[in-house]
């Protein structure tokens, strides 16, 4: 299955809903009045778009609309797509080898299991990875991690449950250096950003990475759940000022949420969306397309 | 929007109503913009904030302009009475078998928190004289079961496994063995799964069918947006559930999904997680959650005074 279809395929759910919504709510209307207006404010709104951004939309929309730009609600269609997707910022993942990622994020988004697939599909690009088992704290994490390294023939380098983290990502980086790995990944255990210590702890893994391997390109991943609602802005704000996020890895898009959230963080953080997460299975990760993206939610 | 932010906006709008007796139409019809925008703001599901939003309207329009509020408070004031009744009155108690094992069934989407919350139940149930048994049921996520088996031993509780067996089997089968344990009360973790996987929603039905539970509760994490509705309704058609449990409530999120969750299905929020730790589990406060959806703290109390 090419990429597109999987693509389209793990956002049918989304596609379903929203574009039959707008579908109807186009088929039904004949011209663009105040009420077609609200009605698409709501299908936005329903997508987690979120108040704000949902506004300046509409605001821009509605301009269009005064200027007579736009006459028929097809019109209104296209425009609101071109001013989405305008709005995701154009900078592409770009590996340097030998690399660092550090993947972010709160409780149960899919940190590991999105490191699980990332390390599958680099391998297959021909790169040499090693994962590191950086989540010391959740209970089994470290084990979730090696059978995540079973199934894609990576080495996983972990320690003890309770031990220090840093020390961890100490190890996968010399154990890097010396087995020449391209990309070090390192999975970190969940943490809401809203705990000092926890964030402080991040920029300490941080701050080891820059140390220990100077040398190597560090990105930070931040892993977004799909279904998460205005919170993950703050999430991105908070995560951003502490590690620095390079790219947002979208997952659960294979659910019925939309994601919309990931539109918000564009605008007000200017992070690109990099991957989604469109299954629990180890080829269910899809490389970030915005057109793409937004053709298929609109 | 915080409380602040919001009562403000209030206050600008009735500020020109100083002298009126009554609240009318148009008075409340603006301040509803408001008040709608804060709740979308919050996560609550927008059709749950329409509703909402007319039976607020209704009440305060005609409502006196009480001298010692300003109309915002008071509007203020008739919103979070709404939530908090709508959000249920008082806390819920868990329901258990009147004779036999009680059998309690943990569901919900993927990594929402019910193998954790699994661990923090029987930590209390365990710590008000039950004999609590864990049950490993999710067979799919790689190391499920030796997570909810860590867990078990840091609480010193038993866990019952089969390895990726049927879990309609390992269901079963644990009950058997708190029978012959003189387990009291089983916890059942499920696995995650999405509300539209038709084969793993059956596969709770089965459970269900095999060890009628007392309790099945949707676990939710109350950082979730607008899906929520869509979720809890779809569990609730195939499960017929008895109860929420909310969780990560101890970050910063306003968790409007509590009120879209207990709209749609009617079922009373039963516990808030609120830390990882196994200890952070507590009984659900309506009048907290409401306040919380609206940004308020503590200054509820100080409009009660006022
Ligand atoms: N449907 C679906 N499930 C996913 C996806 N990505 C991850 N999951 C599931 O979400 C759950 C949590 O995933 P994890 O990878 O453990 O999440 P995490 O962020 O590492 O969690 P913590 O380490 O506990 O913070 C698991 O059940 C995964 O199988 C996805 O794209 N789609
Ligand atoms: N901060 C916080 N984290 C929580 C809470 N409850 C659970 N978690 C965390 O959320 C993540 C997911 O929890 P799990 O118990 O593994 O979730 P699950 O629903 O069993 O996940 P799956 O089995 O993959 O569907 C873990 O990192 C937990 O530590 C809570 O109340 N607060
Ligand atoms: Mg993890
Ligand atoms: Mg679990």
């Amino acid at each position: 299955m090419g990429f597109f279809d999987k693509l389209k395929q793990g956002l049918s759910k989304t596609r379903n809903n929203f574009t039959e919504k707008i579908d109807n709510l186009l088929k039904f209307t004949r011209k663009v009045d105040e009420e077609t207006l609200e009605e698409l404010e709501e299908v936005l709104i329903s997508a987690d778009v979120g108040v704000n951004v949902t506004q300046k939309l509409m605001e821009s929309l509605r301009e269009h609309v005064k200027s007579s730009r736009i006459r028929s609600t097809e019109d209104l269609k296209a425009a609101l797509k071109e001013e989405i997707k305008g709005l995701f910022p154009q900078q592409k993942m770009s590996l340097q080898p030998p690399c660092i990622l550090l993947v972010v994020g709160v409780n149960g988004v899919g940190k590991t299991t999105s490191i699980g697939k990332l390390a599958h599909n680099f391998k297959n690009r021909g790169y040499k990875v090693i994962m590191a088992a950086g989540d010391t704290f959740r209970a089994a994490a470290a084990e979730q991690l090696d059978v995540w390294g079973q199934r894609s023939g990576v080495d996983v380098i972990r320690h003890q449950e309770g031990s220090d983290p840093a020390s961890v990502l100490f190890d996968a980086i010399q154990a890097g250096k010396s087995r020449r790995a391209d990309i070090i990944i390192c999975d970190t255990a969940g943490r809401l950003h809203t705990k000092k210590n926890l964030m402080e702890e991040l920029r300490k893994l941080y701050r080891v990475c820059q140390k220990e391997y100077p040398d190597a390109q560090l990105l930070s991943l931040m892993v977004l759940d799909a279904t998460t609602g205005q919170n993950a802005l703050a999430q991105a704000r908070i995560f951003k000022e502490a590690v620095d996020i390079s790219g947002i890895v979208l997952t659960k898009l294979d659910g019925t949420a939309r994601g919309g959230i990931a539109i918000a963080i564009a605008q007000e953080l200017n992070i690109p969306v990099w991957f989604i997460g469109v299954g629990e299975g180890i080829d269910d990760l899809q490389d970030f397309n915005p057109d793409e993206f937004v053709d298929a939610i609109l | 929007m915080a409380f602040e932010a919001l009562t403000q906006k209030l206050n600008d709008i009735f500020k020109k109503l100083k002298g009126k007796g009554k609240l009318t139409e148009a008075d409340v019809k603006q301040a509803m913009r408001e008040v709608k925008l804060a709740l979308l703001e919050a996560d609550v599901n927008f059709k749950v904030v329409k509703d909402l939003i007319q039976k607020i309207s209704e009440r305060a329009v005609g409502q006196e302009v009480m001298e010692s509020l300003t109309p915002g408070q008071q509007v203020i004031k008739i919103v979070n009475d709404e939530l908090v009744q709508l959000m249920g009155s008082k806390e819920a108690k868990l329901n258990f078998s009147s004779g036999g094992i009680t059998v309690i069934m943990l569901v919900g989407l993927q990594g929402s928190g019910k193998t954790t919350t699994a661990g923090k139940l029987g930590r209390l149930l365990s710590k008000s004289g039950k004999k609590p048994l864990l049950t490993a049921a999710d067979i799919y996520r790689p190391a499920a079961i030796k997570q909810l088996q860590v867990v078990g031993e840091k609480l010193d509780l038993p866990v019952f496994t089969m390895g990726q067996q049927d879990p309609v089997n390992i269901a079963r089968a644990s009950v058997e063995y708190a029978h012959k344990h003189n387990n009291d009360v089983i916890i059942i973790d499920t696995a995650g799964r999405l509300h539209i996987d038709e084969e793993l929603m059956d596969e709770l039905s089965r459970i269900k069918q095999a060890v009628n539970p007392s309790e099945i509760l949707l676990v939710v994490d109350s950082m979730t947006g607008q899906d929520a509705v869509n979720v809890a309704e779809e569990f609730n058609k195939r499960l017929a559930l008895t109860g929420l449990i909310l969780t990560k409530l101890d970050g910063d999120t306003r968790g409007g999904a509590a009120l879209s969750v207990k709209a749609v299905t009617g079922c009373p929020i039963k516990f808030v997680g609120m830390g990882e730790k196994l200890e952070n589990l507590e009984p659900f406060y309506p009048e907290r959650m409401a306040s919380r959806i609206l940004g308020m703290g503590d200054v509820l109390t100080l409009i009660e005074k006022a």
